[in-house]
């Protein structure tokens, strides 16, 4: 018998605040009017046409996004291939080191891995910039959608793919009809999570980086240690609701997703 | 069975395996026993700033020459000069303490959840994710907001009474603490509650019926049943917490650095990159136990 006592409803109450709060607060004081940040001067978008002129901040921003896209397409083909590698060839040899290196970066501290690729890329005399991070980015990355993927596929039925075998769907053929549809929304998740992790990124990108590709966390980060600014504020809540909103869309897909098999498997 | 085989051994299979295997090796192994080589090197002014350096080119005595030039001298400057000490301890502490607080802040709000209606559950899971998506950085931030000395904080506190001049939050371990249990909330509450919701209620009425009070029953029944989730919570912050940059950096005092902002300071302002890197495999070498442990999960749960 479950009951939810009044402690229990109080806990949960005060955690979501908790971990809301500062964000909700930080929004609304992107849309104030006085330069003092702790004075309320009324409502404004002031601050959003400030940022629109900085020119830094909007290259810094496009360059986030493109090696954000480019590094989460990457981490999605690399990272559901190895939660296929992990789930569907049983103990094979060097699967140890494979789990590995899979589960070690998602802990690893941050500090560790940037310096890490690093020194790799200097000691192999790559040029420093927009494709090392992007390559770094991908390494992290890859390594959550392969966790992602890879629930979705430990809960995962089996038998349908064999049927389509037995009807004789050749390998490659059955992956792409019958398997990756079925586990379409874990990647388009595990697609969306890196995305955000690499918009995310102030370590590793600080470590990998070289002129001219100076990302979105950088030139925050910069301008953060010099004091709270309106203009931060503004471009803080643009990236929330840039992630608000791609997590609602995750979310929409994934239902109409589970709407759509439930209706599937009714009809039959 | 046999289509198993056919899908396991075909070339596709090969392929996924190996793939992400010769990227990781290349993006994530490789670049940790460069680590360890420079770590042995001596910092130099020069192009990259270690020596020495390596020309396979030239053969033999090239390679005997670098082998020579390779030494301890970085680990003995990590135990002869007492700040990487206090950096290394003081990280520890930090990763601990807020450990702990997480644990004791996390488990009733895991608990709640898992006892909620089922329908309001996964809109709870989704609102405990929700910050988890927002950038680091962001978060961090919003607290200097709250923080400063004329920040909402001190505000509230002097509109309610409570202080009367303003109390210096930010630059102490009190601002690192609420950066880090606000940062690592969710990778604590996520886990607890993923086996508090499946815990079997019926254990609990047993122990009931048996005459056992709610707190015993807690005591002994829930929590050692919890105990996967305890540990793979404390694992998910204790690791990450104890390399943390960005909220101390950010939140803390420059008194006492910890090992995170003591190796950046090493690599970008100092430009010692021996010297970094050798903190960077004392800091693994501490952290290999935890993250063995926590592999280990890893690899359970898969396997279930």
């Amino acid at each position: 018998m479950r009951r939810l006592s009044a402690f229990n409803m109080v806990s949960v109450a005060l955690g979501l605040a908790f971990l809301h709060l500062p964000i909700a607060i930080l929004v609304i004081y992107s849309f104030n009017a006085s330069r003092l940040v702790t004075v309320w001067g009324g409502w404004s978008m002031h601050w959003y046409a400030v940022l629109l002129e900085d020119q830094e901040m909007r290259e810094a921003a496009i360059a986030s996004v493109a090696i954000a896209t480019i590094s989460a397409a990457a981490a999605t083909v690399l990272g559901t291939c190895a939660a296929l590698a992990l789930t569907r060839l049983g103990r094979f040899r060097g699967r140890m080191s494979f789990a590995a290196m899979i589960y070690a970066p998602l802990v690893m501290p941050e500090v560790i891995t940037g310096l890490s690729l690093l020194l790799m890329f200097v000691a192999a005399g790559v040029d420093r910039g927009f494709v090392t991070v992007t390559a770094a980015h991908t390494t992290l990355t890859m390594c959550f959608v392969a966790v992602v993927v890879q629930s979705r596929l430990a809960s995962f039925d089996r038998s349908l793919e064999e049927a389509a075998m037995d009807l004789g769907c050749p390998p490659a053929r059955t992956f792409l009809t019958v398997t990756l549809p079925l586990i379409a929304p874990a990647v388009i998740a595990g697609f969306l999570l890196a995305v955000s992790l690499s918009l995310d990124d102030l370590v590793i990108a600080s470590f990998t980086t070289g002129p001219g590709a100076t990302t979105l966390p950088m030139r925050i980060y910069s301008q953060v240690r010099l004091g709270v600014k309106p203009e931060i504020n503004a471009i803080c809540t643009i990236l929330v609701a840039v992630v608000a909103v791609a997590i609602f869309a995750a979310a929409f897909i994934s239902r109409r997703a589970q709407a759509g098999e439930a209706a599937g498997l009714a009809g039959k | 069975m046999k289509t198993r085989d056919a899908m396991s051994t075909g070339w596709g299979a090969r392929l996924a395996l190996w793939a992400p295997y010769l990227w990781l090796s290349l993006f994530f192994l490789v670049p940790f026993l460069i680590v360890i080589k420079i770590s042995l090197s001596q910092a130099a002014i020069a192009l990259p700033p270690y020596t020495p350096t390596l020309d396979v080119a030239a053969g033999w005595s090239a390679i005997k020459a670098f082998l020579a030039g390779l030494g301890l001298d970085n680990y003995r400057t990590l135990i002869s000069d007492d700040i990487y000490a206090l950096s290394y301890l003081k990280s520890l502490e930090v990763a601990a303490v807020s450990t702990a607080i997480l644990l004791a802040i996390g488990y009733p709000v895991a608990y709640g959840m898992a006892r909620a209606p089922k329908r309001l559950q996964a809109v709870l899971v989704m609102l405990v994710i929700l910050p988890f998506w927002t950038s680091f950085l962001i978060r961090v931030y919003a607290w200097i907001n709250i923080l400063q000395s004329d920040g909402l904080l001190n505000r509230v506190l002097a509109a309610l009474g409570i202080i009367h001049a303003p109390v210096a939050w930010l630059a102490s371990d009190t601002a690192i603490y609420i950066g880090v249990v606000y940062s690592y909330l969710p990778f604590m509450v996520l886990p607890l509650y993923a086996v508090l919701e499946k815990m079997d209620e019926t254990l609990l009425e047993a122990a009931a019926d048996l005459g056992a009070p709610r707190w015993k029953a807690f005591w002994q029944v829930t929590v050692p049943l919890s105990l996967p989730g305890i540990g793979a919570g404390a694992l998910l912050c204790f690791i990450p917490i104890t390399g943390e940059f960005v909220i101390p950096d950010l939140l803390g005092g420059s008194d006492t650095l910890m090992i995170g902002q003591t190796l950046w300071t090493e690599f970008f302002s100092n430009k010692d990159w021996p010297v970094a890197s050798a903190i960077a495999v004392v800091l693994l070498v501490l952290l290999v136990v935890p993250i063995a442990i926590y592999q280990n999960l890893q690899m359970k749960s898969v396997e279930r």
